[in-house]
């Protein structure tokens, strides 16, 4: 894991000294709220439903045992011990005080972390894939890259003011593990005649217009990359909108002038920003990625004594291969059934600490589906991992199964909410606890957001519900066919919406017609691409 | 009003008219560019000119940063002057996109500049001023 | 009715204007009238809320309650966490928020 040195750590202390600075003038009255707002914004520091919520960093999901140890401690400390993890791979803390937040960010920085650019019109935390150096597809590590990105975007003087936030998603395998193309910029690691570099694809997003980014350059070099990603944001900061916040995105800019524009517009400012000298020199990268060098492996290939039947569930959906032969992926969910997505006290918290510590070469990953990752785990440790996840009440096998839902706050903690989200996947969980029709299921990723802002994916869900306001009432659509993986789509909304129960019956009509109607081991999602929308629509409305 | 001044030279008194008036008759030394300009404009005169006043008519609107880099990496040495809707905690990042002077539009506290211009020691990157970024550091 | 609500400056409660001053209880909240405007601004002119806004509500025997979901969450807590609401001891607190 990276480490930082006296740099990287003269930063962030300082950044907690500026914003305890910005705070007293704030409650000394010499800040409007208005003028305050973008400050504590880029501190991650919201006012939300009940209290100011606290968004955490969790640069590219990537975290130890003392920093997820931390995370336990301000949950208890600060919060009301617990905290949740949310899709961009960050934690949020839901009643935080204005006057703690300087002593929480200051604590943080003891185990080099920080809530820098977690909010606001700047680049945002840089995300990655969650099972990045232990991936068996990956072509190179991806967060050496992810954390060169870090660094270039940490207060840029330059992309602080943007149009609308900035999202950055890094992989380095043909799978999508991160929801890349649905984000303002996301790089596709690739080689090409031996040398790395980028596909380059802009202007993914969610939110109320949903845009898969097109390809706008297909190799960009390394050593070219910070040089090519400052071209693409200063032609973005200068003619992106501004003149309305739903069109703010550089998306929109790029659905409006085309990509060919565009990618004409960044190729002349990228021979221009070249000729600057602003791009680090390999070696800073090589620098960065000593940090992230294999672990020191056991040899030992032990396969797991599969006696146990639960046990065993949990090992065929919850734990996913290695690069390293003996050592196996673990994820744990954060999806009990009737839980809330997401959601862990901090004594979980401290427990998924322990394990990395002792099983996991001391590293955790935080995953866009809320999920937390082990990443290096011996296959003669997983019985022992799975029996202590299990005293914690984190073992659930239900890895991309319906109850592995996302859902966002929603209107039980968020000001921009419509409804609610979270009662509705409780209510999904419930409908479909049986671990084996879940499975016979199979993959079927359901995603809720409380409104249109998308923050729970749902256009990217094979099944997504949106909250909506109907004349002060709770009413949720459902969408269909979408996917933030390799095979990127957006969902279609079937038809009217629903109430809550009335949604949870959509949904469970919908497997029916799924079940009846697959062909040998299609997914949900497959089937629904073969036959289209009508069968469905029958079962549900007809 | 211009309240904060980081150069040596005397001020321009001239006033600086709009970036149309000045490509019209352009005899003008001082222009003033709103954040819908387009900065390159002014490249083929920037010898002749000693003062560039960027106009930030709302704090939110950051064009003005991309303005000032366009301006310094072509190589303008006149007077850069933020003016308008500019706050304690952005003037910074004005520094290192190259602003040297600044006139906001409501008066700030000269100390509290002072310490906003004093918490970092490093930047992690390159920009128009003159700090060195840690990645150079590092390497020597 | 209309009440004037916003959130404390330092802890971020949520609270609500009684005549003379601030309740983390909705029940305490006073009905503003036309003046809403003007002690909205002198209120957070004065730091002693952030964030305010006037909203509609109905008077009941239990006291005031908001007339959109949202401001009946807010004056309770989050419905997924009974625990943390301001009635934790009360299943039955939060019957009329839905
Ligand atoms: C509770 C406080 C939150 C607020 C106020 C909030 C606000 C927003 C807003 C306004 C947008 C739309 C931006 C746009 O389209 O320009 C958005 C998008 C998004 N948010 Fe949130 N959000 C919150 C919590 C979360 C949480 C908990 C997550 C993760 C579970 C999250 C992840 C995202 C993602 C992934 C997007 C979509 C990005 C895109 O449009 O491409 N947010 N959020
Ligand atoms: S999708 Fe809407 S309701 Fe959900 S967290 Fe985002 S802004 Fe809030």
């Amino acid at each position: 894991m990276y480490t930082y040195d006296t740099y990287d750590q003269a930063m962030v202390d300082a950044r907690v000294a500026e914003f305890r600075d910005q705070i007293t003038r704030r409650i000394a009255g010499e800040m409007t709220e208005d003028q305050f707002k973008p400050l504590r914004l880029m501190n991650g520091l919201y006012l939300q439903l009940h209290a100011y919520m606290l968004r955490v960093a969790i640069p590219y999901g990537t975290l130890d045992s003392r920093q997820m140890r931390m995370l336990a401690h301000i949950a208890r400390t600060y919060d009301r011990d617990y905290g949740h993890f949310t899709t961009r791979q960050n934690i949020q803390y839901n009643w935080i005080k204005l006057e703690d937040c300087a002593d929480i960010l200051e604590e943080l920085a003891t185990v080099e972390m920080h809530a820098i650019q977690t909010s606001g019109n700047c680049i945002r935390n840089i995300s990655s894939d969650q099972y990045a150096g232990a991936a068996a597809d990956e072509v190179t590590d991806p967060r050496p890259w992810a954390e060169l990105l870090r660094q270039w975007s940490t207060f840029h003087p330059e992309f602080s003011y943007l149009p609308r936030k900035f999202k950055i998603a890094v992989i380095a395998s043909p799978e999508d593990r991160a929801a890349m193309r649905l984000h303002d910029i996301g790089l596709e690691l690739i080689r090409q005649d031996g040398a790395l570099g980028a596909r380059v694809f802009v202007g993914g997003g969610m939110g109320r217009t949903p845009m898969i980014a097109p390809e706008i350059n297909p190799f960009v070099k390394a050593d070219d990359l910070l040089s090519y990603l400052e071209a693409c944001l200063r032609v973005y900061n200068r003619y992106g909108r501004r003149d309305n916040i739903y069109k703010a995105r550089i998306k929109i800019l790029i659905h409006e002038i085309g990509a060919d524009a565009y990618r004409r517009q960044v190729a002349t400012e990228f021979a221009h920003v070249k000729t600057l000298g602003i791009d680090p020199p390999l070696a800073e990268l090589e620098r960065i990625a000593a940090f992230f060098a294999p672990p020191a492996y056991d040899a030992a290939n032990v396969e797991p004594d599969r006696t146990d039947p639960d046990f065993a569930v949990w090992l065929d959906q919850n734990v996913k291969p290695h690069k390293q032969a003996g050592y196996a992926i673990v994820n744990i969910s954060l999806k009990p059934i009737g839980g809330i997505p997401g959601d862990a006290t901090s004594a979980q918290i401290d427990v998924m600490a322990d394990l990395a510590e002792k099983y996991s070469f001391d590293e955790l990953r935080v995953t866009h589906a809320q999920n937390i990752v082990l990443p290096y785990v011996a296959k003669r440790d997983l019985y022992a991992v799975w029996h202590a996840l299990r005293d914690a009440a984190l073992a659930d096998a239900n890895l991309d199964l319906i109850s592995d839902i996302i859902a966002c706050p929603g209107l039980d903690y968020c000001s921009l909410a419509n409804a609610r989200s979270i009662p509705v996947a409780q209510k999904i969980a419930t409908r479909f606890a049986d671990m084996d029709r879940q499975r016979d299921l199979g993959e079927l990723k359901l995603k809720i957001s409380g409104c249109i802002n998308a923050c729970g994916h749902h256009h990217a869900g094979h099944i997504g519900i949106l909250g909506v306001d109907k004349k002060g009432v709770e009413n949720y659509q459902l969408t269909f066919g979408g996917s933030g993986a390799e095979d990127v789509s957006i969902g279609k909304i079937i038809g009217p919406g629903f109430d809550e129960d009335g949604v949870v019956d959509a949904v469970e009509k919908a497997t029916e017609v799924y079940k009846a109607l697959r062909e040998g081991d299609e997914r949900f999602l497959d089937t629904y691409r073969r036959v289209g929308l009508e069968p469905f629509k029958e079962a549900i409305y007809g | 009003m211009v309240e904060f001044r980081y150069r040596t030279d005397e001020v321009t008194e001239q006033p600086s008219v709009t970036l149309d008036a000045f490509l019209d008759q352009s005899n003008a030394t001082a222009v003033r560019l709103e954040p819908d300009d387009d900065a390159r404009a002014l490249i083929p005169f920037l010898d002749r000119l000693t003062l560039i006043e960027v106009a930030f008519p709302k704090y939110r609107d950051g064009r003005g940063y991309s303005a000032a880099r366009i301006l310094r990496e072509a190589g303008y040495q006149g007077e850069l002057r933020a003016q308008g809707d500019v706050l304690v905690d952005q003037i910074a990042f004005m520094r290192r996109c190259g602003f040297d002077s600044f006139a906001p539009e409501s008066s700030l506290n000269p100390d509290a500049v002072a310490r906003a211009l004093a918490h970092y020691d490093h930047a992690y990157q390159g920009a128009a001023d003159a700090v060195v970024p840690i990645w150079k550091l590092r390497h020597g | 009715m209309k009440l004037l609500t916003g959130n404390d400056l330092g802890s971020g409660a949520v609270t609500w204007w009684t005549g003379n001053g601030w309740s983390i209880h909705v029940e305490d909240a006073a009905d503003v009238g036309e003046h809403g405007e003007a002690i909205l601004h002198a209120e957070e002119g004065a730091r002693r809320v952030n964030a305010p806004y006037i909203i509609d509500a109905l008077p009941t025997e239990d006291g005031p309650r908001p007339a959109h979901i949202k401001d009946r969450i807010r004056a309770l807590g989050p419905t997924v966490r009974t625990d943390l609401t301001l009635k934790p001891a009360d299943p039955a607190a939060g019957d009329w928020i839905i």
